[in-house]
């Protein structure tokens, strides 16, 4: 497919940033069905593995003394760990495997989206959107089950003057359904935008006056890509605790 | 695999391969992307909270036994250790002392010797004394009965030679009176 489409353009400057984020099937060449395996499928299967490369085998020896992958493993666990139980509580702990889940997934998605030609699952509205509204509706869930019709309460804001309620409460209700597609939307278009750009600094290369230039650009903005793929990961796994914290202490 | 007929599989690609706008909206590709991230999601839960973590869990609950029950024993010989030293050091004074002891006694017992030898030498040194004294004491009463024989003889003569007949008890006695003035 991208020979065919460099032979339409010779030579000249080629810009298709969006082309990296097609889905297309990798066995056959039909309409994408909902089961066909699809580069989507191929990359999100390898962020699986590469979770238990790293979580199972690297920690089969259960060492005492950890190897080098055991500890990255454990950091990784001590992490997480430590910021569900700083920002959510420790009762919040046994919710730590999901959270642990989305960190982990999120975290290699987009560092296996770092490697050249592969597939970036988080730049895609979809599979943001799933993430977020799963949050979402798990979180708000289990602020109903948890306080009952009290939940409700995070929304009557009691500190503040009477008068003043209702209005906050519009606007507390509105930032609450907000946080979804805040959540969704945050991570995919960090992803999106750092790879859209890495490709139009690639494009440049074609000019040779500013190739070295356009090189040097890819080498800084892929630095800040690889901050950004930890960074994502981190924001949307806190900002789920945050929202944990919420539906189990309403209150405050 | 890519034919002429490639771009046509979905409405979100052009004819000649690339994107129409942007791909992330393409509705016909989300089920797609859903089921498979489904399927990721479940496999990953499944793997970190079957086996991952509680492995990891067990693994981190032991090193902190490992940590403590090595921090308890380091304690433990950090103590017998001070037992140790505060024995030794025990020990040492203990033979210090004795060694004092020792010396003392044994300063004692030269001492007394001492004394004893210097007593006796004392002793020895006065028997002799006195001995001496008793033959000096011999040595001038002989003399001085000599001295006496002597001079009785030489008075009888003198007397004799002077013409008178001289009393013998009478000459004695004044030559005892003589001497017994001269020596005084």
């Amino acid at each position: 497919m991208a020979t065919e489409a460099n032979g339409h353009s010779e030579g000249g400057l080629v810009f298709h940033p969006m082309d990296q984020f097609i889905v297309k099937p990798l066995f056959g060449d039909g309409a994408v069905g909902m089961f066909t395996f699809t580069n989507v499928a191929l990359w999100l299967l390898l962020a699986v593995a590469c979770v238990i490369a790293l979580m199972v085998l690297g920690t089969s020896k259960r060492a005492t003394v950890p190897t080098r992958v055991q500890s990255i493993a454990e950091l990784a666990y001590g992490f997480v760990y430590k910021m569900v139980e700083d920002v959510t509580g420790k009762d919040a702990v046994k919710y730590f495997p999901y959270i642990f889940t989305l960190f982990m997934f999120i975290a290699f998605s987009n560092f296996l989206a770092l490697i050249p030609t592969s597939f970036s699952p988080t730049s895609h509205i979809a599979v943001t959107a799933i993430l977020g509204f799963g949050v979402f509706i798990a979180v708000t869930a289990l602020g109903f089950i948890k306080n009952g019709a009290s939940f409700l309460g995070l929304f009557w804001v009691s500190s503040a003057p009477l008068a003043l309620r209702p209005i906050l409460a519009v606007i507390e209700l509105i930032s609450y359904f907000v946080r979804p597609v805040s959540h969704s939307i945050r991570l995919a278009g960090n992803i999106m935008a750092g790879h859209a750009v890495l490709k139009v600094f690639a494009g440049f290369a074609a000019i040779t006056a500013v190739a070295p230039l356009s090189i040097l650009g890819i080498t800084a903005i892929y630095a800040l890509e690889v901050l950004v793929a930890f960074i994502q990961a981190y924001v949307f796994t806190i900002l789920t605790c945050v929202y944990l914290k919420d539906a189990l202490h309403p209150s405050h | 695999m890519a034919t002429e007929t490639t771009g046509t599989a979905s409405a979100c690609v052009g004819p000649d391969g690339s994107a129409i706008g942007m791909p992330q909206l393409c509705a016909d590709w989300m089920p797609n992307q859903i089921f498979w991230l489904l399927i990721a999601l479940i496999a990953i839960y499944f793997v970190l909270s079957r086996i991952a973590l509680p492995r990891i869990a067990t693994v981190l609950a032991e090193r902190q036994g490992t940590i403590t029950n090595d921090l308890a024993a380091a304690e433990d010989l950090k103590q017998k250790a001070v037992e140790a030293e505060e024995a030794y050091n025990k020990a040492l004074a203990d033979a210090r002392a004795e060694a004092h002891e020792i010396i003392a006694k044994n300063k004692a017992e030269m001492q007394a010797e001492l004394d004893k030898a210097i007593a006796k030498a004392d002793a020895e040194i006065a028997a002799k004394a006195a001995e001496s004294e008793k033959a000096i004491a011999e040595i001038r009463a002989s003399a001085v009965q000599s001295v006496e024989a002597v001079a009785k003889d030489t008075a009888g003569s003198i007397v004799a030679a002077v013409g008178g007949q001289a009393d013998d008890a009478a000459v004695a006695a004044a030559v005892d009176a003589q001497i017994k003035g001269g020596m005084t």
